[in-house]
Parts: structure tokens; sequence; C-alpha cells
């Protein structure tokens, strides 16, 4: 017993050892997930609006282009850019490329988080709003989204959790975050558990709070 | 950049994409099976009142939400090895993915029992109904018809994620496109065929998913 112990705690000193490569992946866990909020959320908001206006046209095509991204893996979509942009002459490194990639997907969740929030509201009130003279951008600012944020908040920071999730998978294409981290370490350090549990804290550390956010603007309203 | 598929590479390794294809379908539906029994047990647990019984169930949740699934698989992949217990590739993936989707599924299922109404529970109590009893009669009937729908969300979901196995080298879908976009230098062909299996699977499951929707309209309407 008393061995077992002490080549624990030797391991996790050598997992401790190991500290700069875990911070340098949380910290590009951090900047790549947010880049795909910050770019995802702006895209994919225009996306929503368009996705829930009277043009049928329009919102077909972003219906239909933010479906191939909501039925296929992550993964599949990463090695599209990584692998085939290249091809059509596009040089990308994987940091790149885990960006476009994320982005991308964030922006198709927020499409259609924004649009569901934005149908919710009554027809009568765009009416109202229309017989009382607003404009088509003013009845969009004014009466539109102040009712549809409060609503669609709550799932917007759920899907940024999953933003945050999905970039583990990133590690596929060879870009040092949290998840490619733990992968090296647990080269050296042969003791999965105890390595992917110092991960999972670090992935704890960032999604919890945004969880128990999400949950407490859900019970708000 | 050359635009025409070559479909006859397609046709060639058409064999390996069946052969992914039927994996994909088999790992997510064992998972989801797995997940089913994982999350009403978790579920059942969270709704008790004794707090021995609810925080372990609570904490498997949060934990399971606040992580990422790669992470979680490669947990167990590395993990499980030291305690001596090796298993196939296939195995610790459908038991990853069981504990993971059966935490978002004790979720669906607890929703769906707590838009019962409370005074039900009551009122079936106060007939002289056990525990078990007012589950079976009252609540689960009425609980079930809202949760089909989050469920087939949570299968499309699995079947996404079974492609993270293709990262500890299974052969299902995702791998069969990679093999073909690495090995011969075809991304194109490789990855769009991965991505049209993924699509029908996807479209068959929201089409199931809308039928099922229609048809409770029709039964509601009557």
């Amino acid at each position: 017993m008393n061995e077992t112990l002490i080549f624990l705690l030797d391991q996790i000193k050598s997992v401790i050892q190991f500290h700069p490569v875990i911070l340098k992946g949380l910290g590009m866990t951090i900047v790549v997930s947010l880049i795909g909020i910050v770019v995802g959320g702006i895209v994919g908001f225009a996306l929503g609006v368009g996705r829930a206006s009277s043009y049928k046209a329009l919102s077909f095509l972003i219906g239909a282009y933010t479906d191939i991204f909501r039925g296929t893996p992550v993964l599949v979509q990463l090695f599209v850019v990584y692998f085939i942009l290249p091809q059509a002459g596009v040089e990308l490194d994987s940091f790149t490329a885990g960006a476009i990639a994320l982005s991308n997907i964030s922006a198709c969740f927020v499409s259609e988080i924004v649009a569901s929030g934005i149908r919710a509201i009554p027809v009568g009130q765009l009416e109202a709003a229309a017989a009382s003279g607003l404009s088509r951008f003013q009845r969009l600012r004014l009466i539109m989204l102040p009712q549809a944020t409060r609503m669609i908040v709550p799932s917007l920071v759920g899907q940024f959790v999953l933003l945050v999730k999905d970039s583990s998978v990133v590690s596929a294409i060879g870009l040092l975050e949290l998840t490619r981290s733990g992968w090296i370490v647990v080269q050296s350090i042969p003791n999965g558990l105890l390595v992917f549990s110092v991960i999972g804290v670090g992935y704890f550390v960032i999604c919890y709070p945004m969880l128990y956010w999400s949950r407490k603007l859900e019970k708000k309203h | 950049m050359n635009l025409s598929l070559n479909f006859r590479v397609i046709g060639e390794t058409l064999p390996d994409f069946l052969t992914g294809l039927t994996a994909t379908v088999t790992i997510s539906l064992a998972a989801f099976v797995g997940a089913l029994v994982v999350g009403v047990i978790a579920c059942a647990m969270s709704l008790q009142t004794p707090r021995y019984l609810r925080a372990p169930a609570v904490v498997y949740v949060d934990i399971i939400r606040a992580t990422p699934l790669l992470a979680q698989l490669y947990f167990l992949y590395f993990g499980l090895p030291s305690f001596g217990l090796m298993m196939p590739e296939i195995m610790v993936g459908i038991i990853a993915f069981s504990l993971n989707s059966g935490a978002y599924v004790s979720e669906i299922v607890r929703s769906g029992i707590l838009s019962i109404p409370r005074g039900q529970l009551e009122a079936s109590a106060a007939s002289g109904m056990s525990y078990l009893q007012q589950m079976r009669l009252i609540i689960l009937p009425q609980a079930l018809r809202p949760m089909v729908s989050p469920l087939i969300g949570q299968a499309i979901v699995l079947v996404k994620d079974s492609s993270l196995l293709s990262l500890i080298s299974v052969l299902e879908l995702t791998r069969a496109g990679q093999t073909l976009a690495i090995n011969r230098f075809m991304p194109v062909e490789g990855l769009a065929t991965t991505a049209v299996c993924y699509l029908i699977i996807y479209y068959g499951l929201k089409l199931m998913a809308y039928a099922w929707g229609r048809f409770n309209q029709v039964g509601a309407t009557r």
C-alpha cells in the first residue's frame, strides 16, 4: 500500500512538472473557443435573422446550409477544412483550420437558436409595430430583438459550453490545446486516469460556471 | 482545384464504407441502449430525497456535462489498462458513449417526469398507490411522450460523437473516409462520401422526430 502511494505521489509530481504544456494547452483551448464564440456568434446571429425572415429562398438556403453542418460530426468538418481547403490553394495551419471549423459550426447552431427565438414572437406584435409606422429595421431592433434575446441567451450559453467541449476535437489535427496536452503528457506518464482527470479539471473550470449561469437564466424565465 | 470526383475510387472503396457505416450504426445503437439504462438509473437517483442517493447522480451529470467527450474517451482508453482492464477499442467507446449520453438522457427523462403536475403524484399517493405504481401507472405513461423528440436528438448526437472512435483507430465511417483521404490522397472523395453517409442517418432520424410530432398532433386534435 505504502509503495503504491509513493508511486502515485511520484506520478503526481511528474504531472506537475508538465504544467507548462498543460497551461499552454488550456490557454489555446480558451483562445480557440473564444474565436468560435465571437465569430460564430456574430455570423450566426446574421444567419438567424435571415433564417427567420420572410424571404423564403434565403431562409431555405440558410436552413440547408446549417443542416449540413448540424448533421455531420465536427471531426469530419475539421478534416474537410484541413485537408480539402489546401487543395483549393488555401494553406492552413492547424490553428486557423480549427478556428474556421469551430466558428462555422458555432454559427450554424447559433443561427437556429436565434431564428427560433425570433419566430417565438407573436405575429400580432410585428403587425402592431408595422401599423405604428416603425420601419423594418426599427421593428427588428426595438420589438423583436429585445424579446428574442431574453429567450435565446440561456440556449446560447449552453451552446457555447458545447463549443468549448468541441474544441477538444481540434487536437486531432495536432493543435496543442488542452486535450492534446493531456495526450502528450500521457505518453511520458502512463497513468491515463490521473492525467485526464487533470485535463478534465481544466475543462470543468471553464464549462461549469457557464452551465451554472445558463441554468440560472433558464430558471429566471 | 480539380473538382471532378473520382467515382471509380468511391466504388472501389465502397465495401470499406459499408463496414464503417455498419460499425457506426451498431456502436451508436449499443451506446444508445447503454445510455438509456444509465440515464434512467441516474435520473431515478436524482429524484430521491436522501442525499446519499441524489448527490452522486448530480455530481455525475455535472462532471460529464462540463468535460468534453474526447477527454472522457481518452480517460478510459489510457486509464483502464492501469487497472489491468484490457478491452477492444470498440468496447471502450461504447462504455464512454453510454456514460456520456447517459448524463444527457438523465436530464431528458428528469424534465419529462417533472413536467407532470405534482398534484397527480399527491392524488395517486392519496389513492393508496405505492411509489412504483405511481411511476408505472400515472407518471411514466404521460412523461414518455415529451421525451421522444429530445431522445431522438440525443441519438443524432451519439451518431456524430461516434466519429471520435476513429481517433483510437476503430474502423467506422470517419475512419473509412480518413483512410481514403490520407492513404490514397483523395480527401474530397473520402470525406464527401463520409459526410453523405452521416447526413443520410441524420435526415432519417430527423424525419422520425418529425413524423412523431405529426402523429402526436393528429392524436391531440381528435
